[in-house]
């Protein structure tokens, strides 16, 4: 995989290769499959039947409907986006393919950019099924958002990402022995992202952590949503600058693990 | 034809195309482990050549570093003319490799595999490339079969034509026989000699079996504890130890048996 040239011509072809190998996979395996489905279902119908219960026992929630199941379904977004971009990359160390792949043509960004466009389709797999569930049994229409829904959803795949590309890199650079932080990281962000909560809730220090993290704002779009009935475009801008930053930042890091990994040969062990 | 005439038909050096792969003072040094020490060689196109020693003695720490997966501490390596790894993308498309640390996908078809492969690497009509490495290489019968399920010899098979999926210019090959029987061995053999042949391609490859080398390889290049120990044709290298194998000679080199010639 050449590192270098990064300026030079993006394939689409190699892409396109690279998501046709990832969809053959997907194919090949009905517990894969599943997998994608099955948690998000799960969450929603948990999330949902306490959503009913709260609202029928207070009166905040009764005026807020849907905060917890829409909070329940931007997370899965989130969680999602970064699981279904870094489990790709697992299957290449899983399949000790990744050599293969590091020889070829393909270049880091195409690679990167096949793994972002895997998570996209995974994300639909598994969230399509849960909105619709969303829906049917508790009567919360994700869709009816609207356009502000295009925002929180741009921001939270592209912090996905940016999650997603760190911790690849990283399990390139130590092998699969790494491989835990792929499934745990993204909850470190759980507690300050103010996912179910206000971010006031939170003590002053830990408010400004907080606002570092674009998911936060997100979430705090949603609540004004869903209780003001109010679009905080500046919300969403902010975010989305942030956003900006921490995927040039992966990026870097990115490259300069998979240097590493180069240096110190870890591309032929691959292990743990 | 005068002096002059026939001095300036002949090929000057800038007028020869490069060297396949060019190797310079290559160290690599992992922690405390100096895999590969200050080595130097030039393989010339068209060629076949052996990288032979024990293990640990270096062979697949300096093919990596020719392909470009591991960076050296100093030297340089040139591959068709390119600098590696800083111009790869270059030659990425212009060779391939075979190695057993690395696997295809274990779910995909053999199919499957050689279409993202052939994808990869640009190849173009590609369906028509894979019908006729699957010939070749005797892969109809398991075409769209998973990797997975396939034996050893036919994964090894499966490994050989995503090698060639590209018509490559430059094969790296490491240890592309190992744990095959006999048989499907020498068919490997037979394979790469034709490859060679049909298409002035140059071979490096890594291996312990010295039969295959003696059969295989115009040069070989003796690697031991990091160093060249020794480089040449089979035949000169046997007679320089008085020796009528590589295996008798490759366990001189090992054992430290050097030859009063040689001293």
């Amino acid at each position: 995989m050449s590192e270098i040239s990064l300026h030079r011509g993006i394939s689409m072809h190699r892409i396109g290769a690279m998501i046709l190998r990832y969809w053959y996979l997907l194919l090949s395996s009905w517990p894969r499959l599943l997998e994608l489905v099955y948690w998000p279902a799960l969450q929603i119908i948990t999330w949902g039947f306490l959503q009913l219960y709260i609202a029928e026992n207070a009166g905040f929630f009764a005026r807020a409907g849907g905060t917890l199941i829409g909070a329940v379904i931007l997370w899965d977004i989130l969680f999602r986006g970064q699981l279904g971009f870094s489990i790709s990359f697992l299957e290449e160390m899983w399949a000790r393919n990744l050599g293969n792949l590091m020889m070829s043509p393909l270049k880091p960004i195409e690679f990167l950019l096949a793994l972002m466009s895997m998570s996209l389709i995974r994300l639909a797999i598994g969230v399509i099924p849960m909105t619709l569930l969303a829906l049917f049994l508790f009567h919360f229409n994700f869709y009816s958002l609207g356009l502000p829904l295009i925002a929180f959803f741009c921001n939270l795949i592209f912090t996905s990402w940016s999650v997603g590309i760190f911790v690849s890199g990283l399990v390139l650079r130590n092998g699969l022995g790494a491989e835990s932080i792929v499934w745990t990281l993204m909850f470190a962000v759980m507690p300050l992202a103010c996912i179910y909560y206000p971010v006031s809730v939170l003590p002053v220090w830990l408010q400004h952590v907080a606002w570092a993290l674009p998911p936060t704002y997100v979430f705090e779009g949603m609540r004004a949503l869903l209780i003001e009935d109010a679009f905080r475009a500046d919300l969403m801008l902010d975010a989305l600058v942030i956003n900006a930053v921490l995927l040039l930042a992966s990026f870097g890091a990115f490259l300069a693990l998979l240097r590493s990994a180069k240096k110190n040969g870890a591309l032929l062990s691959g292990g743990e | 034809m005068t002096e002059n005439d026939a001095a300036s038909s002949r090929p000057t050096v800038a007028d020869r195309p490069p060297a396949a792969i060019e190797v310079e003072h290559l160290v690599k040094v992992y922690k405390e482990t100096r895999a590969v020490d200050g080595i130097s060689f030039s393989i010339a196109r068209g060629s076949i050549t052996g990288l032979l020693g024990g293990n640990g003695a270096g062979k697949t720490t300096t093919i990596a570093m020719i392909m470009g997966l591991v960076l050296p501490t100093s030297g340089r390596v040139r591959v068709l003319g390119h600098g590696m790894p800083e111009d790869s993308a270059a030659v990425l498309g212009r060779m391939n490799f075979e190695s057993p640390y690395v696997d295809m996908p274990m779910r995909l078809t053999v199919r499957q595999n050689l279409t993202i492969f052939g994808k990869l690497y640009a190849v173009t009509n590609l369906r028509e490339r894979i019908a006729a490495l699957a010939d070749d290489l005797d892969l109809n019968d398991f075409l769209d079969r998973a990797n997975g399920k396939l034996s050893a010899g036919q994964k090894t098979r499966v490994a050989l034509a995503k090698a060639l999926i590209n018509q490559p210019e430059l094969l790296l090959l490491d240890e592309p026989t190992a744990s095959l029987d006999p048989d499907t061995a020498d068919w490997v053999r037979a394979h790469l000699e034709s490859y060679r042949r049909q298409n002035q391609a140059t071979i490096l490859l890594a291996s312990h079996n010295m039969l295959e080398v003696e059969r295989l390889c115009d040069r070989v290049i003796i690697m031991k504890r990091g160093r060249i120990e020794d480089d040449g044709t089979p035949d000169a290298i046997m007679a320089r130890y008085n020796r009528s194998t590589l295996e008798e000679v490759f366990l001189d080199v090992a054992r430290g048996r050097v030859q009063e010639t040689l001293r």
